[in-house]
Formats: structure tokens, C-alpha cells, sequence
């Protein structure tokens, strides 16, 4: 069953010198249950993204266009009212570095009550109650809700706000780069907290980060992304095993791992949002371009149910 | 006798935390705890591996020159290099150079960014008489994968982070030191281009004779430089050998710790075992004087580990341990 649909969204930062494309006609599935990762390089886009699903754009970005569908109803229609009711109740997001805005000054357990209350009516005490089973199910000893952040590791301030974003039992856990800041061994803790929560409690999760192997490790399906489009979907394990856009293969050679000593790279330097190249965004850098890619965008087509890929070599 | 490139002796380093107040009574951390090791006087690479917080950067910054240590000495050519003398600091000054972590912040935003390198031929008189000065850049630039027309005279934001990266090694092209201190040099860089700036470090070593001390969080990293590499947790170095061999096989439980803790980039081989980590309380962070650093996360942990931290222990091909667990 489709949880979220995204259909062709376009988020443009304004500017004296045009508008910023960031995300430039965009759209994809996510199903329930499932850990849907969304990769790319800094700069393509995958952040705007995700808060754009929420409508967290700020001035001077806005959304220009596109539907955002989340439980048969389109997140951009609403008012302002039944958003606040679907953010964190329905949706939770965790954004990037979030571990940093803790409330220094406030006890953990006190944060997540708030958290609680805000989009909720239930009493305090009710809310109070729930914080030790929150903070077990992320890992965390139960009675550390009476520490203030400074006496937490980044690893743990990470798993408080992940307990703060699953305390209400939403349907959707939207994590951007959420171990990105943190050690290994950490990281490694925090995904496994992630996949735990999937897989116990059916929270369907999307998860930004520009690092592949924390792909393979975590997610069911997945995007890739280049220059404000995503060029690819499919399977996790097809992304790995087969992938098909250019790009997608270069990001997969470019995985440093024990079996292989020499990494390739990708030529050439991601392009700018003011001025994608015209035809494919990723021609300059394509080992295969041709003539038609130089004129022409490819469209995201669907050439295996569940497989897309925007590239004119898999073409009709 | 042969004189190393650096040596680095017994080196300290002590910050106070808290007790700001007064009240809560001051804190100490040694942040870098009695570390020594040395890099000979020929082209090598060494990468220093830790947590955040094991005191790698702390370390860096000491061999630098930009922080004293608090005891022990550091010695570059044999001369101590917290009394050295205007002339022998120059050199060094020359001789060492450093690539940081984030490209963003070395640049002066204001500044075009090949002043870097202007700068730097004229503080240090690279190529006098021989050479103009844009011939110099454009072939520092060429020899970093960087067309010269696309660089000069742009200013820092105008290029992506590993542009920026690429022109500090055109830098040290310039420069031909003798030894680089790159401190986190790829952990901002896209992954698909983090290659091309290691390369790079290999190929100066190849070129130019230049050793490099690389500090990183990542083994992986480590991996693909090559050459010995250092594990240091808590301030203290912990195991020693050849990158090839510490990957293979992790002698101490920490390394082990790390190695296991790599997200391996195949969606068909997930982690099976469930990763369940002690949590450290704040008293435990804080250091204890006379246990073995990694006493509290050890799973393998003995009596004697928390009376006495281990000496390092040979384990043959250049291998070395500070672990009781083989003795």
C-alpha cells in the first residue's frame, strides 16, 4: 500500500539572479513498512526534499508546484490546522544535526513531554508515563530521562530524538542524515534502533544520507538523486547489483570496502542550481554521453514494475 | 645515527573542564595521554585512527605547532620544535604543512583563491628568478587535476568543497614539504570524489618524497592509504601495524570494535549480530588514571585491566599491542 506519493515537485529558492531549481520535478512512492532511503551528493537537493514533504520551505524558497499525497490526501491543500494535526502525530521528522537542539537547560524527559503535549491532548502525567518505554525502545536505559543533554553522548542525544519522533506512533519517520556527525560504532547502534522500529512497530521510514553503505545496510528500496532529480529507483539490492543510470554506477565504484583497494571516482564537479546544464543534468560528467543527451531530458520512466531510471539508454 | 623526520615523545596533553562555577571542583582530561611514535626521514604514510574524541586532532594540532603540549616533546629533524629559533621555525613552518577537514573555513571569503597560492610564493621565495609566478600556479593547479582557467580569480564560494580541497594540495605542491599533517581531509568531501584527494597524497609521496601523517575516523580510509596505521582511543595509541594487517585482523577489542562497526556497502550482507553497547556514565568519560583506556566498553575486560593500562605488546611483523589479553 502507498503511504506517501510524491508527484513532480519543484522547490526554487528565489534570488537576484533567478530562481535556485533545488529540487526540480521530483516524484516517487513510499509504501508502508518499508525503509526508503534517498541518496546523493551534497548539493543535489535531498534535504529541500524531505522538508518540502513536510512544508517546512522557508522564504525565499517555496514550493512552485507538484502533489504530495500522504494517506489519499494532498499534504499541499492543507490548511494550516490539519498540517500541525499530521506533523509529528502522522509524520515525524528528524532533520540533519538535530541532536545539537536539544534544550540544554531542560531534562530530557521534561522535552519529550513537551513533544508529547503539543501535538496531542492527553494530561502530562499520561505523557510522563511514556517517556521510560520511549527511551527503551530506542536503546537508551529508562530512567536517563532526568539527565540534561550535556551528560549524553551524541550517540545518545541522537536516540532521544528518535525517541522524541516515534513517541506518538506515526506512520512515517523521515530521518535526514541522522548519523552523519556520529562515530561508527554509534552510527551502526542508531541503525539498528532504526531498522528495529520498522520492523517491530511497522513505521515506515525515509532515510536521507549521501553515504551508500549505510543504504545497503538499512533500507528496502531506494532513490538517487543528481542535481534536483532523482535518476533512479528500484530495490536496494538492484541499485547495488544493477545499477543502470551512469550515475548510479559511478556512486556504486565509488564505495570504498575491504575487497576493493582502488576506488574510482567520478569525473568533473556537481553543477550548480541556478544553471543545470541543459539536456541530461549529468551529461557533462557521462562516460556515455551521445548527441540526444546534450538536447534532451530524459523523463523518469518505469521500465520494470518498480524500476525507474531517467537516461536515454534505457529508452522505450 | 639516522635523524627521524618527527618524533614525538611522551607527549600529554591536559584540558580543565568545568568547574566553572567554582563550585563543582575542576575537571581534568588528558585529552592526548603519554603517546610516542616517530616517522623516519624517508616518504611514508601513517594514518592516526580514532573516535571522535580520542585526541587525534589534539595530537595534530601539537606536531603543528599550534598547541603546547603540557609534557613530552616533539622533535622534527631532530630539533624540538617548541624552541626553535626564528630561522629553524620558518623552515618549519615551511617543511610541515597542513590540510584541514573543512575546506569552507581556510579560505578568506573576501579573497580570490589563488591568493593562497600567491601567498605562499612569495612568504616562502618558491621558484625565485626561474619561474614567473602564474606559470608556478598553473602548473600547481594542473598537477592537481584543476584546469587553471576555471580557478584563478574565482572566489572561494564560487567553488564546490572539493575544488577547494584540491587547490590546498595545489598549495603544497607549491610548497613541497616534507611533511603533511592532514587532519580529516575527505570527511567532508563527496564520497564519489573523496578517491581523487587520497590519490593525490599518495602521488605526493610518490613525487615529491613528502610523508604524511593522515588523521581519520574511518579505517576504511586508512585502508586505502596505506602504509602503518596508529588506533588511538582515549589519547593513547592502542595497536599498531600495517593497514592491511589491522583490517584483516583487529588484534585489540577496540579495533575490533571499529572494524566490526563498518557498514559494509552490500545490501545481501547486512549486519546479523545485534550491536548492544555499554553505556558510559559521565563519572566513567572522565578519565581514570590507572585502568586500561577502554576498560568500561570491553567486553573481554579483566581484573587487572582496570588496576593497570597495558604496555604495548610485540606481536611480530611490526605489530604492536597494548593489551593484556595477549600477553
Amino acid at each position: 500500500m502507498t503511504l506517501l506519493a510524491v508527484r513532480d515537485l519543484r522547490i526554487y529558492y528565489k534570488s537576484i539572479l533567478g530562481d535556485y531549481k533545488v529540487v526540480d520535478g521530483v516524484s516517487f512512492k513510499v509504501d508502508e513498512n518499508e525503509i526508503f532511503g534517498i541518496a546523493g551528493e551534497s548539493g543535489c537537493g535531498k534535504s529541500t526534499l524531505v522538508e518540502g514533504i513536510l512544508r517546512l520551505i522557508r522564504p525565499p524558497g517555496y514550493i512552485k508546484s507538484g502533489e504530495i499525497i500522504f494517506k489519499g490526501r494532498n499534504i499541499l491543500q492543507l490548511d494550516e490546522e490539519s498540517l500541525r494535526k499530521i506533523r509529528w502525530k502522522e509524520i515525524s521528522y528528524i532533520p540533519q544535526g538535530s541532536m545539537s537542539s536539544l534544550n540544554p537547560v531542560m531534562r530530557i524527559e521534561d522535552q519529550i513531554i513537551d513533544a508529547i503535549l503539543t501535538h496531542t491532548n492527553i494530561s502530562k502525567k499520561e505523557a510522563k508515563e511514556m517517556v521510560p518505554e520511549l527511551l527503551k525502545k530506542v536503546g537508551l536505559p529508562p530512567d536517563c530521562g532526568n539527565l540534561y543533554p550535556c551528560e549524553l553522548s551524541g550517540g545518545m542525544k541522537q536516540r532521544v530524538i528518535i525517541a522524541m519522533a516515534v513517541a506518538l506512533m506515526p506512520s512515517l519517520v523521515i530521518a535526514d542524515e541522522p548519523t552523519t556527525a556520529l562515530d561508527l560504532v554509534i552510527q551502526k547502534v542508531i541503525l539498528q534502533s532504526l531498522i528495529n522500529l520498522n520492523k517491530e512497530y511497522k513505521i515506515a521510514i525515509v532515510l536521507v544520507s549521501h553515504d551508500m553503505a549505510v543504504h545497503a545496510q538499512t533500507t528496502n528500496r531506494m532513490a538517487i538523486m543528481y542535481a534536483g532529480k532523482i535518476v533512479e529507483i528500484g530495490s536496494t539490492e538492484e541499485i547495488f547489483y544493477d545499477p543502470l543510470h551512469p550515475y548510479t554506477r559511478g556512486l556504486v565504484n565509488a564505495i570504498p570496502s575491504l575487497e576493493k583497494k582502488k576506488l574510482k571516482y567520478i569525473p568533473g564537479i556537481s553543477p550548480s542550481p541556478l544553471n543545470w546544464p541543459p539536456g541530461c543534468r549529468f551529461h557533462p560528467r557521462c562516460p556515455y554521453a551521445i548527441e540526444i543527451c546534450r538536447n534532451e531530458e530524459p523523463k523518469l520512466k518505469e521500465i520494470e514494475p518498480g524500476r525507474f531510471v531517467a537516461c536515454h539508454q534505457w529508452g522505450d | 645515527m639516522n635523524t627521524k623526520l618527527l618524533s614525538v615523545e611522551n607527549v600529554v596533553k591536559v584540558f580543565k573542564v568545568g568547574g566553572g562555577l567554582g563550585l563543582l571542583g575542576r575537571k581534568y582530561v588528558k585529552a592526548v595521554n603519554d603517546v610516542t611514535f616517530s616517522i623516519p626521514n624517508e616518504p611514508t604514510i601513517i594514518s592516526l585512527v580514532g573516535e571522535s574524541g580520542s585526541g587525534k586532532s589534539t595530537l595534530a594540532k601539537m606536531i603543528l605547532g599550534l598547541i603546547r603540549p603540557t609534557s613530552g616533546s616533539i622533535k622534527f629533524m631532530g630539533k624540538d620544535i617548541y624552541s626553535m629559533n626564528k630561522e629553524e621555525w620558518k623552515n618549519f613552518r615551511r617543511d610541515v604543512q597542513a590540510v584541514f577537514q573543512d575546506p569552507y573555513e581556510v579560505y578568506n571569503p573576501f579573497y580570490r583563491v589563488d591568493r593562497v597560492l600567491r601567498v605562499a610564493i612569495r612568504k616562502f621565495g618558491i621558484g625565485k628568478g626561474s619561474h614567473d609566478e602564474e606559470e608556478l600556479i598553473e602548473e600547481a593547479l594542473k598537477a592537481v587535476g584543476l584546469r587553471p582557467k576555471d580557478i584563478i580569480g574565482r572566489y572561494p564560494h564560487q567553488l564546490s568543497g572539493g575544488e577547494r580541497q584540491r587547490i590546498m594540495l595545489a598549495r603544497i605542491y607549491l610548497i613541497k614539504p616534507k611533511l603533511i599533517v592532514a587532519d580529516e581531509p575527505v570527511s567532508m568531501i563527496d564520497a564519489s570524489l573523496r578517491a581523487s584527494i587520497l590519490d593525490l597524497l599518495q602521488s605526493f609521496k610518490e613525487k615529491l618524497g613528502t610523508s604524511c601523517l593522515f588523521i581519520t575516523h574511518d579505517l576504511l580510509m586508512s585502508y586505502y592509504m596505506g602504509g602503518d596505521v596508529f588506533v588511538m582511543c582515549k589519547g593513547k595509541i592502542i595497536e599498531k601495524g600495517n593497514a592491511e594487517d589491522i583490517m584483516r585482523k583487529p588484534l585489540h577489542p577496540y579495533t575490533q570494535l571499529l572494524v566490526s562497526s563498518i557498514p559494509i556497502p552490500d545490501p545481501r550482507r547486512r549486519w546479523k549480530e545485534k550491536l548492544s553497547l555499554k553505556v558510559e556514565t559521565l563519572e566513567e568519560r572522565v578519565f581514570q588514571e590507572n585502568s586500561c583506556v577502554f576498560y568500561n566498553r570491553c567486553p573481554y575486560a579483566l581484573e587487572k585491566c582496570k588496576k593497570s593500562m597495558p604496555p604495548f605488546i610485540n606481536m611480530g611483523e611490526g605489530r604492536e599491542v597494548a593489551c593484556f589479553l595477549y600477553q
